[in-house]
């Protein structure tokens, strides 16, 4: 990779070995994409639960965080992905002390590094959503996805080792979408159903995500219905992301780049047609009992309006079985003032904030607390879960408050 | 990317992420649906199709190495930045982008030499 003055210098350790490592990592995996350069970015989104780092993850940050201060703190504004616990409600999760422990030690060596610790996914809609071109190193795939696709900015995935880099470096690898040729469509998607409900939207992303298959694929969508809401997008974005590693997607006419098919796409691209029956069919495909012992609202978590609908649902209802909603600690504090937070949670349910509940030891809450078959309204979420041991059940959100009450998934 | 290193295949033509398809402690595939369902990774070489899924595979690579309960190496048809990324930190060796379908190529089973820096994966007779 060509380097210029900096980056020499950041190579030789004139900067200290915490960013001398940190230019290290990034070029090998630059070099490994064929990247020419780096590239100056703006924001890094560093995914770092516990679950993921286990000891020797937390070990490796605090050795980072171990340096000379001023060798050691970020350069650019660095925020933080969902922890792996609420330690509000840990004793409810099962989590045990050592979980808490690493949490703990993580949230301490981040700190010293310099990281915000804004712990969400839903940046784009509480933090600062990235303008258009601008380049950044996000982690969360569901945040990259919307970031690239109806923000225009310029990321790929980074996980967590690779955004704190960014975060500590303040530049990242050119490669991938950060290059304009590879935002360029492969694959025409023609859909044929505008969704309405979140899981709809989920399931649509989940198809989609699926034809296209792999990181390097670009769907063009045409056919949709009007204008979608944000927390539309999310849940397309996010599960279109989890199904098929994708990491960008246009809609002709809505999203920036895309106003005409023309614009980013080749004629005679291979085409797809996308029907209800493919979106009802992938749902179907994860209905496997009647019986529900949890339903979950997470994955992505949970903006104002969601928790606002989900209040609403709520109000007078009396659950049978545990029903958990998980925001982001921006979130939190607006749906506590406007009661939402009390709605769900005179109903039975459990409002958790600042983790998200895949990257929260799910294999342990199931085996702490028994659930197994788990309802959402999160395509994402049922795509996960199967490795954690659930049968994880994919409905809508009427449905799912529904089945709280009742212990059955109609 | 990595070493050179020799062992058995576990070949599949399906994805992976630590994260979605793994039971890290026992060191199984575990999610129902993944075609190598209740099969062992560790110490094999990994023959897949492409890399799925989240972003933790970054961090979890690293800690199923400290754990000793990782793959021998990766080889894939694609991998995504993630993958990439994970085996730098976890030091696990990688290999991605062949001229044929590599999972078709390679016998499940079979014993196998995976060079990353010279790009090429060898059968042993």
């Amino acid at each position: 990779m060509r380097l210029d003055g900096e980056e020499q210098e950041i190579l030789a350790g004139k900067l200290g070995p915490v960013r001398q490592h940190a230019l290290q990592h990034q070029m090998m995996v630059g070099a490994f994409f064929g990247a020419e350069d780096f590239v100056p970015v703006t924001q890094a989104h560093i995914m770092a639960d516990t679950e993921s780092l286990g000891e020797a993850g937390v070990r490796w940050l605090e050795g980072l965080a171990a340096a000379e201060e001023s060798q050691r703190q970020v350069r650019i504004p660095t925020i933080t992905d969902p922890r792996g616990t609420d330690f509000a409600k840990a004793a409810f999760l099962g989590h045990t002390p050592s979980m808490l422990d690493l949490e703990e030690r993580t949230i301490v060596a981040f700190v010293k590094l310099g990281v915000i610790m804004t712990n969400t996914c839903i940046n784009y809609q509480t933090i600062q959503a990235p303008a258009r071109n601008e380049h950044v190193a996000f982690g969360d795939t569901g945040v990259v996805i919307y970031s690239n696709s109806i923000c225009g900015a310029r990321s790929n995935y980074e996980g967590g080792p690779s955004a704190l880099a960014a975060g500590l470096t303040g530049r990242t690898p050119r490669y991938g979408f950060h290059l304009p040729q590879q935002r360029r469509a492969t694959v025409h998607i023609r859909v044929e159903f505008t969704p309405a409900s979140l899981n709809e939207w989920g399931a649509l992303g989940g198809v989609i995500g699926r034809i296209a298959g792999n990181y390097w694929q670009v769907p063009a969508i045409e056919g949709m219905e009007g204008a979608p809401r944000s927390d539309q997008l999310k849940h397309f974005g996010a599960a279109m992301a989890s199904f098929g590693s994708i990491a960008m997607f246009h809609i002709v006419g809505l999203t920036p780049e895309a106003e005409e098919l023309g614009d980013v796409a080749q004629a005679g691209l291979p085409g797809h047609r996308v029907t209800r029956a493919d979106v009802d069919a992938l749902q179907r495909s994860y209905h496997s009992d009647d019986r529900v012992d949890v339903v979950v609202f997470s994955a992505p978590q949970l903006s104002l309006y969601e928790l606002r609908d989900l209040a609403d649902l709520c109000a007078g209802q009396q659950f049978k079985v545990p029903l958990l909603a998980v925001t982001s600690p921006q979130v939190k504090p607006d749906s506590d003032r406007m009661g939402y937070t009390r709605r769900i949670e005179d109903a039975g349910g459990t409002v958790l904030s600042g983790m998200c509940f895949y990257q929260s030891y799910a294999r342990e809450i199931a085996e702490a607390r028994g659930w197994k078959r788990l309802a959402t309204n999160s395509a994402k979420l049922v795509n996960i879960l199967g490795g954690y041991g659930y049968q994880p059940m994919l409905a809508s959100m009427q449905a799912c408050v529904d089945a709280a009450v009742t212990g059955k998934l109609s | 990317m990595g070493r050179t290193v020799r062992g058995p295949a576990l070949v599949a033509r399906d994805g992976f992420s630590a994260r979605y398809d793994l039971d890290r402690v026992a060191g199984i595939f575990s999610r129902p649906a993944h075609k190598l369902a209740g099969q062992s990774y560790v110490g094999k070489i990994l023959v897949l199709d492409t890399a799925k899924g989240g972003v933790a595979t970054a961090w979890m690579l690293h800690e199923m190495k400290s754990r000793g309960i990782v793959p021998l190496a990766l080889v894939f048809n694609s991998v995504n930045p993630i993958l990439a990324q994970g085996a730098a930190l976890g030091d696990v060796p990688m290999l991605a982008g062949f001229d044929e379908d590599i999972t078709s190529a390679i016998p499940n089973g079979a014993d196998v030499e995976v060079n990353p820096q010279r790009g090429v994966l060898t059968v042993v007779e």
